[in-house]
């Protein structure tokens, strides 16, 4: 390559991807939101084989790979199993900072949900923390329909 | 030294446009569920999983991570591959040469597509193409199929009807396959009628998209007699990646398909290709492609696909059975297409294709995977070694 040659500005070339879509929840993922949306109600799903309930529903147990069909309503209280304080923003993030979100097992589940923790000064938060679901006026059909869970 | 491989079951799902009843974790878990009943085998016995998606058409980013958990595929050694059209034919020869390693038991290969879920237009774009020197023209695997078909009509003689009658040959197929997807016992005039995407690509030769799963199991040849009595031995697989084909000034008809048999071919001795391969599982996106990729294939001379369509010998109990299963422009949930191809190749060599089972007896057969713009895997399988 000539001296010429390297002093060529370089181009360069922009471009921008958008991915549009859409996922479908499936039936039995879909009747755990409706239930939230309609009813304040929180199900799960009994595995046949393990007795586990998993909260959200869902239709196979990924432990004995069974198909499950048996719908168990669970508390809309609950312990927490661990939780972090977010302090800076982020596009991604539904709320403002300073937010607490955390991994909660409701009573009668078997599996933790995450979910946002408010109504706490983050230096009383602790792990076994018994909480409770606050559910929003407006409710969509999403796990956001829960506001978050307060201190009980 | 390599161990000897088989596939030891094969599992996919009912293909349809949309799948609103089941989620992306609960689809891709029904074709690992089908494999494992296949083998008779559970996920305790599984040590290896390679999963693959084309993620960008289902608009998704890294989703094994939230879909293997879904039928316990987490915590085993794995990979997840992505390579658009292509994917499953990767994905798949990842899965051959982790259970010819001889480390693993029972190497489970899962593949899906949702594209109910995605845009159909990131695949329709340039996907595969030169950001400077080809993707801000309007390239896209339609226009590639037309400009290939074009030069087709031109080279060969054919006329347009041949397209059509060969989409009729396919759909004929499809329409006895229980997977299959687009069953529309359609006719040559209809064919002909149906909107011209990019002539000479009309709406009726293109592949559908796609809401589908499939999955198969491979083993090493002393875990695979113990799980099957029908084990499907894997001869051979070859990649044939060749980026942007189509700028090198070559027939501007080909792909790398034909490069790619003549790989496998001379490595197993084939000679006489339709004499020694008993059926074919070719990714045709598109009606014309099927026409060409026989001559690449083998399976006749050039520019003689179109007579032997024409005079009705390519079929399921033809003299050249080439996609029994009525191929992609049936059904193409991309990422898992190629594994289709494995699947319905294994179940023609196991006599368990049902009504589209070729009448002879299948000793070995061809399957490939298609994607980017000319770039080809090339599988051969057999009833033993």
């Amino acid at each position: 390559m000539t001296e010429q040659s390297l002093q060529e500005e370089p181009l360069v070339v922009r471009g921008k991807l958008e991915i549009p879509y859409k996922q479908f929840v499936g039936s039995v993922a879909s009747k755990f939101l409706i239930e939230i949306r309609d009813n304040k109600k929180i199900f799960g799903m009994r595995c046949p084989e393990c007795n586990r309930v998993y909260v959200p529903s869902r239709s196979i147990c990924p432990k004995c790979m069974c198909r499950m069909d048996e719908w168990v309503e669970v508390s809309d209280r609950g312990t927490v199993l661990t939780y972090t304080v977010v302090n800076y923003k982020e596009p991604t993030h539904p709320v403002e900072p300073p937010f607490v979100y955390g991994i909660i097992q409701l009573d009668g589940a078997d599996t933790g949900i995450v979910h946002f923790i408010a109504g706490v000064d983050p230096e009383e938060l602790k792990v076994g923390l018994r909480v409770q679901a606050v559910f929003k006026a407006e409710r969509q059909g999403s796990m956001l329909d829960i506001k978050h869970f307060k201190p009980l | 030294m390599a161990e000897r491989i088989a596939i030891t079951g094969v599992g996919q799902t009912y293909h349809k446009s949309k799948r609103k009843d089941v989620n992306a974790p609960e689809l891709v878990t029904e074709a690992v569920e089908a494999a494992l009943k296949d083998a008779q085998l559970t996920m305790k016995d599984i040590d290896f999983v390679v999963s693959g998606s084309f993620e960008m058409a289902d608009g998704q980013y890294l989703p094994d991570m939230w879909i293997l958990p879904e039928f316990g595929g987490v915590g085993k050694p794995g990979l997840k591959l992505q390579n658009a059209g292509t994917t499953g034919g990767v994905a798949a020869g990842a899965a051959f040469n982790y259970a010819a390693s001889g480390m693993f038991n029972n190497v489970l290969c899962v593949t899906w597509q949702k594209m109910d879920e995605g845009q159909g237009a990131f695949g329709r774009g340039g996907g595969g193409l030169s950001e400077y020197w080809q993707s801000q023209i309007p390239m896209s695997p339609i226009t590639n199929f037309a400009r290939r078909t074009f030069a087709y009509l031109h080279n060969s003689g054919c006329t347009e009807e041949h397209f059509a009658i060969t989409r009729v040959k396919q759909d004929q197929c499809a329409l006895k396959n229980p997977y299959a997807q687009l069953k529309l016992n359609t006719t040559v005039e209809k064919v002909m009628e149906s909107m011209a995407l990019v002539w000479p690509i009309r709406y009726l030769h293109m592949c559908p998209s796609t809401a589908g799963a499939a999955a198969f199991i491979v083993s090493p040849e002393n875990q695979a007699k113990k799980v099957t009595r029908k084990p499907v031995w894997v001869e051979d697989w070859f990649c044939a990646h060749v980026g942007g084909a189509f700028t090198m000034a070559e027939d501007p008809t080909l792909s790398t398909l034909r490069h790619g048999c003549e790989v496998v071919y001379k490595r197993n001795g084939i000679t006489n290709v339709l004499k020694d391969i008993q059926a074919f599982e070719v990714y045709e996106p598109c009606s014309p492609a099927e026409l060409r990729w026989m001559e690449e294939v083998g399976v006749c001379e050039d520019w003689t696909a179109w007579k032997l369509m024409e005079q009705g010998k390519v079929g399921i109990d033809k003299e050249i059975p080439f996609n029994p299963s009525g191929g992609v422009t049936a059904t193409n949930p991309i990422g898992a297409t190629p594994v289709i191809r494995i699947i319905e190749a294994a179940l023609q060599i196991r006599d368990d294709a049902g009504e589209h089972q070729v009448p002879q007896t299948v000793n070995r057969a061809l399957a490939t995977a298609y994607g980017g713009q000319g770039e080809n895997v090339i599988f051969l399988l057999r009833k033993s070694l």
